[in-house]
């Protein structure tokens, strides 16, 4: 069994548009969610989102890679070229026949769904452009990922609602633990930030008007966000012989099914997946310092995460600190497991945890050391990071300072 | 712009080329454009017409449209556009 670190971090989400931004957003406690800007937004009933700004498409992409990229493709081309070269990573012969791409999504294209549905219904065209599929797929952006810097392994997309890069980050890590791969470059990507989008997750009735407050007593739901975050996984071994920075270790996951709802989280699910990802990492629950929540603002997640943490970490539960950064940057669906990783790897690198902001009033039933607000300094060993997923699939990956 | 000027404008675009450098004697290989190129074309062609074109991209070849150089591509166009001239005239 190899041992995992990660080399390599990019993104691109509401707070900023590579990891110094982003983290430095975090550490400041910024809000990244504004009115919502796109067609038809004055027929919503929810106009705030955690959407990316002052991105210039055009300016990135040529009008050839345009025509096939899909909002969620651009974000995770961005941020895999952050990551890429952070890792110094060069694709060829034996380490590019190995190394693969694994990435998750929700929705993948879900705005050229969007565009094209209007344009036949509602505009009345016969005819759409010949990349309506190849860009909507939701493994383009993985396809487009392995074509761009030589991926020949085990490539492919992991969809599960909000948990999908958490589950994808799982497999690629247990691809590289096992052997099976090298590195491997993983994470996931979601635009759902288009009308079409946001009025399906409006006929749900848990997104707030105003702001998103997890944990906080009056919290009014989810407020969806987009973007990308993408790492590159490797050997412990591989990373230290050609002398990588480290950015930290990843040392254990789980997943696990509710089986119970399709909509309603469980605690016994959620917390399975976290002791049973201590189990695999095989550290002791005393030594986890922080947890990224899952932390979406709505009233059944929060109070069911918090009881699972109780349950699985007892007594320690009041010592750890436990905050959800998607009351910054919005929640990004299938990609928000990789950019709140991103909030992992700050508390173990930098020391520093990132707050829950828009925190009002202590509700008791998420009473845990929640960061209200402000970010803190403090020294983390072991950080765990949650997504539980509509149609109750979690998966929680288990990661240490290095 | 005739009917020519604007289909030596579609695939010089698709070939990012300058028009000049598209005859009528080119083929679509000979200016670099690939099968995606030519699904590409087709329907950048199709929009600008208001036509459909019988194509199947997993026979080029087999279809009615020719599509072995720039002047068969307006030959084909200018039927079909006649032939769709004619049917709209019957229709009333």
């Amino acid at each position: 069994m190899n041992r995992v670190v990660i080399t390599g971090a990019g993104t691109i989400n509401a707070l900023g548009q590579t990891v110094p931004e982003t983290l430095a957003a975090m550490r400041e406690g910024r809000c990244g969610i504004g009115e919502l800007e796109f067609r038809d937004v004055e027929r919503l009933a929810i106009r705030i989102g955690g959407q990316v700004r002052d991105f210039d498409a055009q300016g990135r992409f040529n009008r050839q890679q345009l025509s096939l990229y899909d909002r969620f493709t651009q974000f995770t081309l961005i941020a895999a070229k952050q990551a890429i070269e952070q890792s110094g990573l060069v694709f060829s012969g034996d380490l590019a026949a190995r190394s693969g791409v694994v990435l998750g999504t929700a929705g993948g294209g879900v705005s050229t769904w969007d565009d094209n549905y209007r344009s036949v219904y509602e505009d009345g065209k016969n005819r759409v452009h010949p990349f309506v599929v190849p860009k909507l797929m939701n493994n383009a952006a993985a396809s487009h990922v392995s074509m761009e810097y030589n991926l020949k392994g085990p490539s492919f997309t992991v969809s599960t609602a909000c948990a999908s890069s958490n589950h994808a980050m799982a497999q690629a890590f247990a691809m590289v633990r096992s052997g099976m791969a090298p590195a491997m470059v993983t994470g996931g990507s979601e635009s759902m930030l288009c009308f079409g989008g946001v009025k399906a997750w409006e006929g749900l009735r848990v997104m707030s008007k105003d702001a998103c407050r997890p944990f906080s007593l009056g919290r009014s739901g989810m407020v969806q966000g987009e973007g990308a975050g993408i790492f590159v996984f490797e050997a412990f071994e591989h990373a230290r012989a050609r002398g990588a920075e480290i950015l930290c270790e990843v040392i254990g996951f789980a997943m696990s099914s509710d089986a119970s709802d399709i909509v309603m989280p469980s605690k016994q699910g959620a917390a399975r997946a976290m002791a049973n990802a201590l189990d695999d990492a095989g550290v002791a629950h005393d030594q986890v310092g922080y947890i990224n929540a899952h932390g979406t603002g709505t009233a059944a997640n929060d109070k069911t995460e918090c009881a699972a943490v109780a349950d699985v970490f007892g007594a320690h539960a009041d010592r750890l600190m436990i905050s959800s950064t998607k009351s910054m940057h919005g929640h990004l669906i299938g990609g928000t497991g990789a950019v709140e990783l991103l909030a992992c790897i700050m508390a173990l690198r930098d020391g520093i945890i990132a707050p829950t902001i828009g925190y009002e009033e202590p509700d008791p039933e998420c009473a845990l050391d929640v960061v209200p607000n402000e970010a803190r300094e403090a020294h983390v060993e072991v950080a765990i990071t949650n997504a539980f997923a509509f149609g109750g699939m979690n998966a929680v990956l288990v990661l240490r300072k290095i | 712009m005739s009917i020519q000027d604007k289909v030596i404008a579609i695939i010089a675009d698709q070939a990012v080329l300058e028009p000049s450098d598209v005859t009528m004697d080119s083929t679509l290989e000979d200016l670099g454009i690939d099968s995606l190129g030519l699904v590409e074309s087709i329907f950048a062609i199709e929009e600008e017409f208001d036509i459909s074109i019988p194509f199947n991209a997993n026979d080029p070849g087999a279809s009615d449209f020719d599509i072995s150089s720039v002047a068969a591509i307006v030959a084909g166009i200018e039927k079909l556009m006649a032939e769709s001239k004619e049917l709209s005239g019957r229709g009333t």
